[in-house]
């Protein structure tokens, strides 16, 4: 009786994995975009365009990885404007119109991003420069603590 | 003094922490905002023979709100523009990605705030307003300027700080030169 009841209980189970199963291909092929291009410029200037735009939607990821809908529809019109022979600061302008520069994962170099270009550096350079200070100082310092005294007792340790 | 040191960069540090904590990361910046709306003409959903634009707007305040059926935050705004087009407030509708029998039974069934709805099938204006979510919500002026963009629900709150005051302050102002972004005048800023 038990083997039965068990049986009876694993069939539907097993049956729904493999369907789970046998779905999960056809999830994954459904992302694939099937694009054709005039030329291969074409296709690196396309490839390069969607990794440089940010998706608005899911705002971490850019336009290539990205599968929102309008990720695919800006995806459409990068590929339609490449066809249609703009060029890449065309598009790019296309996007920022509408977008604003947070479209782009580059900022542009201008006052309201100075500090975002520029921050970097000055951290850098007040590092530097503390550790300069620091290291001077040391020496300065190490110059003086070792008096005639203590060399004398570092002599007798090291001849024992 | 020096042990003002770790003082002082701790508070530049938290400051700058206080002030990150009050941004939302989520709302883009527009680059609408006090620039000519971008022209549109389409169907309506009453009559898809009969068309709205942009042109049709001219030296009235009006908002733009785009929706659609199958989003779930415009449920919760929906209320809320129920009440402002109750109390005379022009709302054009931008139905953006929607089937029409989805969108007419979502009015029937909630109340129409709308003055008239703009049907966007394939989401086109919506990029050309650089929407990136729905539901979002713009103030146009008399003089086809937007005034004011909000992103995502609009909340009650909105409503009595932003979107009223401002509207009451848009229809005082004079009824100037009309002046949309027409396709070719667009240029990054």
């Amino acid at each position: 009786m038990r083997p039965l009841t068990r049986t009876f209980y694993l069939t539907p189970c097993l049956t729904l994995c493999l369907v789970l199963f046998l779905a999960l291909p056809v999830s994954s092929f459904a992302k694939v975009e099937l694009l054709t291009f005039d030329s291969p410029q074409h296709e690196q200037r396309y490839k390069k365009l969607i990794a440089e735009l940010r998706c608005l939607v899911c705002q971490n990821q850019n336009l290539a990885d990205s599968d929102a809908e309008l990720a695919q529809d800006l995806r459409n019109i990068t590929y339609n404007m490449i066809s249609e022979g703009s060029d890449d600061d065309e598009i790019i302008d296309f996007m920022v119109a509408r977008y604003g520069d947070f479209v782009l994962y580059r900022p542009p170099f201008k006052t309201s991003t100075l500090l975002l270009w520029i921050g970097p550096f000055i951290i850098l350079l007040i590092g530097v420069l503390s550790a300069a200070l620091v290291i001077r100082r040391r020496k300065r310092q190490g110059a003086d603590t070792v008096d005639d005294a203590q060399l004398k007792q570092a002599q007798t340790l090291l001849r024992d | 003094m020096r042990y003002l040191i770790p003082l002082a960069v701790f508070v530049v540090i938290a400051g700058f922490l206080a002030a990150g904590l009050k941004l939302n990361p989520r709302e883009v910046p527009s680059p609408f905002v006090d620039k000519p709306a971008p022209v549109f003409t389409l169907p309506r959903l009453s009559n898809a023979q009969e068309s709205i634009g942009t042109d049709d707007m001219q030296g009235k305040v009006w908002l733009l709100n785009v929706w659609a059926s199958w989003c779930a935050a415009c449920y919760t705004e929906h209320p809320l523009l129920n009440d402002l087009a109750a109390e005379g407030i022009t709302i054009i509708g931008l139905n953006h990605k929607d089937k029409d029998t989805d969108a007419k039974r979502w009015l029937s069934d909630l109340g129409n705030p709308y003055e008239i709805i703009a049907v966007d099938m394939d989401g086109s204006v919506s990029i050309e307003w650089g929407v990136y979510g729905v539901p979002e919500t713009f103030v146009i002026d008399k003089t086809g300027i937007v005034r004011y963009k909000h992103i995502g629900p609009v909340t009650e709150q909105d409503m009595v700080e932003k979107i009223r005051p401002l509207l009451k302050a848009l229809e005082q102002e004079p009824d100037k030169q009309v002046s949309y972004l027409l396709p070719h005048q667009r240029t990054a800023a």
